[in-house]
């Protein structure tokens, strides 16, 4: 339900630019972890596979060192909308990607964009851990030779960090050798997550990462994505929303609407979850449908 | 019902006797008609009176030289088209769809017709006449076929769950496939190099009209010379009394396919074993 008028004056009082194909959010006057500072804009993204249109119009902005939450029902085009962030839908055959996605300032659909430095900027989190079938090192080293680091002090140096940083230091240090597949499942997301922390991104996309462990791991791996959030700007699709209200500071909700997937709206978590503005979402969040 | 279950046991039981029977009936066979000439100066000595007696050394070498120079040119080529047909080609270019729709023709064409080619082809037009490096030229075209397809459904059953992680850390497709996907598919793709040999240690025919006939110790890979399956057809069809030989030369065939099995085998898994961690 759009109401236009209403849009406009939003617009106006805070100063950021609104497309007319979501409801704007409550935009409280503290905001949750930092000052609104839009990472990535996108603008109007419509993605088809072959002659399938998968997403429509979607336009939002994903704002700086805060967790944003794709949430909606299977199928309407969330995974989608998170591979087209990083460009992961050129590997995709008859996929079309139509509109502008801004990440920092630059067109990331620009002819001279190199992909490879906005992958090294922009990570990714698979649904099931996708370790290489190599040692825990070789899997983080792996990353870092590809992009031009040579020297073995640096590189353990960068090891060390990155598994301290997702809490797998002390448990793996004297195993660093052994296959990356015969850890645990919980051990093996984070260290795909350490795995896309060797490159210092600024942004990491995370499609469900919890829904393929057990509840534990799941609150060890919840607990960690809450610890990277401010020096990391993380977007992460999830199905549960008990998740989304206890770690995301934005939440956008999307929906199927005559079989295209569209965002239906989009504003800071709580403020989403407490009073949604738009019906569906307020019978997606209490769960009566979805 | 029961009885149905008891016939389905009883001919799934039946089928391997049956052919566990036969291969064993014909090591059986062999082994019991050949073992009295092994020796070592049968596997060192050069043949004499035809082959009936002496040794076996100057086909031994040649049969290695022509399956060398067939796997160190079959291997690159055929990496090279899988890695093409399964990474880089579209899923529906059309070129790759006739690629592989004419290898799958070529691996069941007789080997006679191969022989026929490599003897127009190799020893004809491009002059090299009866050689070894004909006979390995043309065995490698008979190889291709197989290695071809077998490393293509290697690499096309390793999950694209590593292809996305790689894409996503900016991973170029080589690295990936040196790094990670080839070794990994390395047992599935020497599967396949051990069948595509298996099929090139048997033929005679191609042989005969590539590599040559002549039973001396081959000094250069332009040399003609005698496979071992070229050997155990001339001592069992043309020279009389030549089956005692036959019978020998037979065993120490399939003791040199039994050798490149184990050694394949065994450097497959040193190397996996240093590169990738299942």
């Amino acid at each position: 339900m759009v109401n236009s008028s209403h849009l406009a004056s939003r617009s106006a009082e805070s100063g950021h630019s609104v497309e007319s194909s979501y409801t704007v959010g409550d935009m409280a006057l503290s905001s949750p972890c930092c000052v609104p500072n839009p990472h990535i804009r996108i603008h109007e993204l419509c993605v088809a596979y072959g002659d399938h249109n998968v997403l429509e119009n979607v336009s939002l902005d994903i704002y700086k060192g805060c967790i944003t939450a794709l949430i909606g029902p299977s199928g309407c085009g969330k995974s989608t909308f998170l591979a087209s962030l990083n460009r992961l839908t050129d590997m995709i055959p008859n996929a079309q990607v139509m509109g502008d996605i801004e990440v920092n300032g630059d067109n990331i659909f620009a002819k001279n964009t190199d992909v490879n430095q906005l992958r090294r900027d922009v990570g990714m989190i698979f649904q099931k851990p996708n370790l290489f079938p190599l040692s825990i090192r070789k899997n983080l080293e792996l990353p870092l030779r590809e992009h031009g680091m040579r020297k073995k002090e640096d590189i353990n140096r960068r090891v060390e960090e990155v598994l301290s940083e997702v809490g797998l230091w002390d448990e793996v240090k004297d195993r660093l050798d052994n296959s990356a597949l015969a850890l645990s499942g919980g051990q093996q997301q984070r260290l795909c997550i350490a795995r896309a922390l060797t490159l210092e991104p600024s942004i990491l996309l995370m499609d469900e990462p919890c829904s393929a462990l057990d509840p534990i791991s799941s609150a060890t791996v919840e607990k960690m994505i809450k610890r990277l959030s401010g020096r990391y700007t993380i977007v992460i699709v999830t199905h549960n929303l008990a998740q989304a209200r206890r770690i995301a500071n934005y939440a956008a909700f999307f929906w199927m609407k005559e079989k295209v997937g569209k965002l239906i709206e989009f504003g800071q978590c709580h403020p989403l979850f407490e009073s949604p503005k738009d019906p569906l979402t307020a019978a997606y969040v209490s769960g009566t449908s979805g | 019902m029961r009885f149905n279950y008891f016939i389905f046991n009883a001919f799934l039981w039946l089928s391997t006797i049956i052919v566990l029977g036969i291969f064993t009936w014909l090591l059986w066979d062999l082994a019991h008609q050949g073992i009295g000439k092994i020796s070592w100066g049968f596997l060192t000595q050069l043949p004499q009176r035809s082959g009936r007696e002496g040794g076996i050394a100057p086909m031994i070498v040649s049969t290695l030289l022509i399956l060398g120079v067939a796997i160190l040119l079959v291997v690159p080529l055929a990496i090279g088209c899988a890695i093409w047909l399964a990474e880089y080609s579209a899923k529906n270019n059309p070129w790759a769809k006739y690629f592989t729709f004419a290898l799958d023709m070529l691996a069941g064409v007789p080997s006679i017709v191969f022989g026929l080619f490599g003897y127009a082809f190799f020893c004809g037009f491009l002059g090299l006449g009866f050689s070894i490096l004909s006979g390995g030229m043309t065995l490698a075209c008979m190889m291709l076929p197989i290695l071809i397809r077998t490393t293509e459904s290697a690499l096309l059953a390793v999950t694209d769950d590593w292809r996305r992680a790689g894409a996503a850390l900016g991973i170029s497709r080589l690295s990936l496939l040196t790094k990670v996907l080839l070794p990994y598919s390395a047992p599935a793709i020497s599967a396949g190099l051990l069948l595509a040999i298996g099929r090139a240690t048997a033929e005679t025919a191609a042989l005969i009209f590539t590599s040559g006939y002549v039973d001396r110790m081959p000094s250069s890979l332009n040399d003609s010379g005698r496979a071992l399956a070229v050997h155990i057809y001339d001592l069992s069809m043309n020279v009389l009394g030549g089956d005692k030989a036959a019978y020998g030369t037979a065993l120490v065939l399939i003791g040199m396919i039994v050798c490149i099995h184990v050694s394949a085998n065994m450097l497959s898994e040193y190397w996996m074993a240093k590169r990738i961690k299942r």
